[in-house]
């Protein structure tokens, strides 16, 4: 049993290009002791050995054989050195840590609304796949707007799809429809307003670029939706995962440990728009 | 029952809350119009006259280039194409296409003038709901003017 700040060795058991320069690793322990189980919405700390180590969002498991899933995009040198990594080979893997979206706790009725833009879909992906489950039993619809910049970089294209064609509402919007996209075009808060939701006691889940959730998240406010419902997904520089190195501090939160989900209401709103500046 | 002019402008998100009279004033402008998949209902360069209010169907805001068309932006119902009228020198700035089937009410914007410079009280309503449409144009421009996917990732890491 080792301490939080120490890495499990995870095996690479599967590799998955998805758009652009985003990489899908399948992980496996390769000791009986690390546990595999997480909450929606919750991180880890991956190490590339000798490289470095990255907090990343849990982008789901895969079925039912207990491996974590991590969509990691290439914009630096430790996640370059994950997205290289082969089949076989080991990283390491600190955690779960943070708190998760919490739709386990939602009551069966008020319709939810996903949000996000580009990579932010990765820490939503499990979390919709169980809401497309409660909508099948009737317990409270789901809407799904993903944005992407084009129609090449839209992430996790399969399970949209399949969420679609399970009855729910799934909308994917691009900044600039290319030749041969006839989807909507135009960025996510466009469309807010022509889904079906029924605002009144509806719960919003969004995650993508700061910006973006800021305006996502006034743009649900203005549709009805309380800010306290809206959850939003921050990231910070984290570093041990455990909020005492004190480098995820945003305000009086530590990100790692009170975060990575937030209420925009009463909290993210005031945070969101005092970092900008 | 079959639509009226009258009756897809009182339902329309355009005219949300206006004064009364503003349905009857616009209506008598305006006539219902449907273009098949494909078909255009303006074209960049050629003079623009009229403001299309979509009742049903998806528009695509295209520009032609090299690698073909690209849209740039997609418009539904409740929405509006056409503001090009608005502005010297009065012309379609892009082209505009049904992605489906797609019907409006179609207003001659020379009527249109004439009707609100007759009824100031109306106009100025009018007005301020197509500045208000033109701001949340130009706030989603900027959004995307950002290039937003490739903020908040970027950080090297």
């Amino acid at each position: 049993m080792h301490g939080p700040l120490t890495p499990e060795p995870y095996r690479v058991v599967g590799r998955r290009e998805e758009v652009g320069d985003v990489v899908t690793l399948s992980l496996e322990p390769c000791t009986d002791g690390a546990s595999g189980t997480y909450a929606h919405g919750q991180f880890n700390m991956l190490t590339a050995f000798g490289v470095g180590e990255v907090a990343l969002s849990i982008a789901g498991s895969a079925g039912t054989s207990g491996l974590i899933e991590h969509s990691v995009r290439d914009v630096g040198a430790v996640t370059h050195a994950l997205c290289t990594v082969p089949a076989g080979a080991v990283v390491g893997l600190r955690g779960p840590f943070g708190n998760g979206w919490g739709i386990e706790r939602l009551p069966d009725g008020p319709d939810v609304v996903v949000v996000a833009g580009g990579i932010g879909l990765a820490p939503l992906r499990s979390a919709v796949g169980d809401l497309v489950v409660r909508e099948r039993e009737g317990r409270g619809r789901v809407f799904v707007v993903a944005g992407a910049r084009s129609p090449d970089q839209v992430l996790y294209g399969d399970d949209l799809d399949a969420w679609r064609l399970s009855g729910s509402d799934v909308v994917v919007t691009v900044d600039v429809g290319t030749p041969g996209w006839e989807g909507p075009v135009g960025v996510v808060t466009t469309v807010l307003p022509d889904l079906a939701f029924e605002p009144g006691g509806a719960w919003a889940l969004t995650c993508g670029p700061e910006i973006m959730m800021r305006f996502v998240a006034r743009a649900l406010v203005e549709c009805g939706v309380e800010p306290a419902r809206i959850l939003v997904s921050l990231e910070r520089n984290m570093q041990c995962g455990i909020g005492i190195c004190g480098h995820c501090q945003l305000g009086p939160l530590l990100v790692c440990r009170d975060g990575p989900v937030v209420p925009y209401g009463g909290v993210a709103d005031r945070l969101l728009v005092e970092r900008g500046r | 029952m079959s639509d009226t002019v009258e009756r897809v402008l009182a339902a329309h998100r355009f005219l949300d809350g206006m004064p009364e009279g503003t349905v009857e004033l616009i209506a008598g402008c305006a006539q219902l119009d449907s273009f098949e998949p494909g078909q255009r209902l303006l074209a960049e360069g050629e003079p623009a006259g009229t403001l299309f209010l979509v009742h049903h169907g998806r528009v695509g805001i295209e520009v032609h280039q090299s690698e073909g068309i690209i849209t740039i932006e997609t418009v539904g119902p409740g929405q509006i194409v056409g503001l090009s009228w608005a502005s010297p020198p009065f012309r379609w700035q892009f082209d505009a296409r049904a992605l489906e089937p797609v019907s409006v009410v179609a207003v001659d914007v020379d009527r249109l003038r004439t009707e609100l410079r007759r009824r100031p009280d109306i106009g100025v309503v009018v007005l301020e709901r197509l500045a208000s449409l033109l701001v949340d144009r130009l706030q989603e421009t900027r959004l995307r003017v950002l290039d937003l996917h490739a903020l908040g990732d970027d950080r090297p890491r």
